[in-house]
């Protein structure tokens, strides 16, 4: 019984080391090719006006792009991609919060027009619309 | 599995582990693990608890850098052509360049707490500076472009008199043919001085950081099972990374591209 415990216990140190997961270099550079790919392509797209296409076109895939490029710092230089859950948990509650006061906060400002038929010109100085 | 084998020890030990703790005293029963701390059960345990802990702040970082980008979004959607005309005198090349900067430095921090994990101290030290030589880099290209928005008059409260300049009677020929006023362009700049400002700051905050980092690694005080504070630098270096990601096409990039900004010379 107690060489068992003894051998448990040793298999238990090894497996502290496996959980602390190094993430090893040859990641590191190709995320960081990946990265300098993206803000190439940022560049890029930025540099057509996509407008006429449809009006926040470009905006759509700076962020899209942005959004991507954040993915991948988070996941594999944040280590969050060989973390627990209940870090992803606390990783992805900032996100969450964002989204629910960008889009609570939003929909208030939107729909004020509806309600006082005043527009956006409530705020001081802003255009008639 | 991982933990499967571990419980199994609590079980099948000849003492449940609680009693090992009362029984042997701190010192002796850790003197096996080096950073494990008195009040953690194992250095997993102690991983996952700090490791939380920084995340918590890091959301704390996210909402507040949240509240300035909600701002952006709401006055963007209201001035957006008064957004485009502001974008356009900034510099795209310099954001560029400190965008790669930045993006290279959380590479560099990467492989500092790689070295920080595997125990070669000087190579933490070496790429811990290397990412403090590129943070410096990055605040003073922000110092060139900010030094030039004033000397052109665009920065709200201090030097605010670029549309009364009459060298630039073209371009506020053309905000009146937009129906854009001055003080909505001066929205444009006031939110982009808030935001960069405030992420200058976090990047002020993170150089001082990494610097006692690397003086107390540079003292063997990240080894044997102690690297985890380097790790946590790390998140927060990359957090403020992150921030710079969205940063640099939402101020730069908006209304085409402009390279050399500063228009109106």
């Amino acid at each position: 019984m107690a060489q068992d415990a003894q051998a448990h216990g040793h298999a238990s140190d090894l497996s502290d080391e496996e959980a602390h997961h190094i993430v090893p270099m040859s990641v590191y550079y190709r995320v960081f090719a990946a990265l300098m790919v993206l803000l190439i392509i940022t560049l890029f797209a930025a540099a057509f006006d996509l407008s006429h296409i449809w009006g926040p076109m470009n905006i759509i895939i700076a962020m899209t792009i942005a959004v991507v490029k954040a993915a991948l710092v988070i996941l594999y230089f944040m280590h969050v991609r060989y973390s627990s859950r209940l870090t992803w948990f606390f990783a992805g509650a900032a996100f969450i919060w964002l989204a629910i006061m960008f889009s609570i906060t939003l929909a208030d400002y939107f729909s004020r027009e509806m309600i006082t038929g005043l527009g956006m010109g409530t705020v001081p100085g802003g255009p008639s619309m | 599995v991982a933990t499967d084998v571990h419980t199994s020890v609590h079980v099948v030990g000849d003492r449940p582990m609680l009693e090992r703790h009362a029984g042997d005293g701190h010192e002796h029963d850790h003197d096996h693990v080096p950073g494990l701390h008195h009040h953690f059960d194992d250095m997993e345990q102690q991983r996952e608890t700090h490791t939380l802990g920084m995340w918590a702040f890091l959301v704390t970082e996210i909402m507040m850098f949240g509240g300035l980008f909600f701002v952006y979004t709401l006055y963007r959607w209201q001035y957006h052509n008064a957004y485009v005309i502001g974008s356009r005198h900034l510099n795209i090349n310099l954001g560029t360049i400190n965008t790669f900067v930045l993006l290279f430095s959380s590479l560099t921090m990467a492989v500092a707490v790689h070295a920080a994990q595997l125990g070669h101290r000087k190579k933490l030290i070496t790429f811990l500076v290397i990412t403090m030589i590129l943070g410096a880099a990055f605040l003073g290209i922000k110092a060139v472009e900010w030094g030039t928005d004033y000397r052109e008059g665009l920065v709200p409260g201090l030097a605010w008199n670029y549309f009364q300049n009459p060298h630039n009677a073209a371009e506020i020929a053309k905000l009146a043919a937009e129906n854009v006023l001055p003080n909505h362009v001066m929205m444009y700049f006031i939110i982009y001085f808030c935001m960069t400002g405030l992420h200058a700051l976090h990047m002020v905050i993170g150089l001082t950081i990494v610097g006692i980092v690397a003086f107390l690694g540079s003292r063997g005080r990240f080894e044997n099972g102690n690297e985890q504070p380097v790790e946590l630098v790390g998140l927060y270096w990359h957090l403020v990374d992150i921030i710079w990601i969205f940063l640099f096409p939402l101020l730069y990039l908006i209304g085409g591209f402009h390279p050399g900004g500063g228009g109106g010379h």
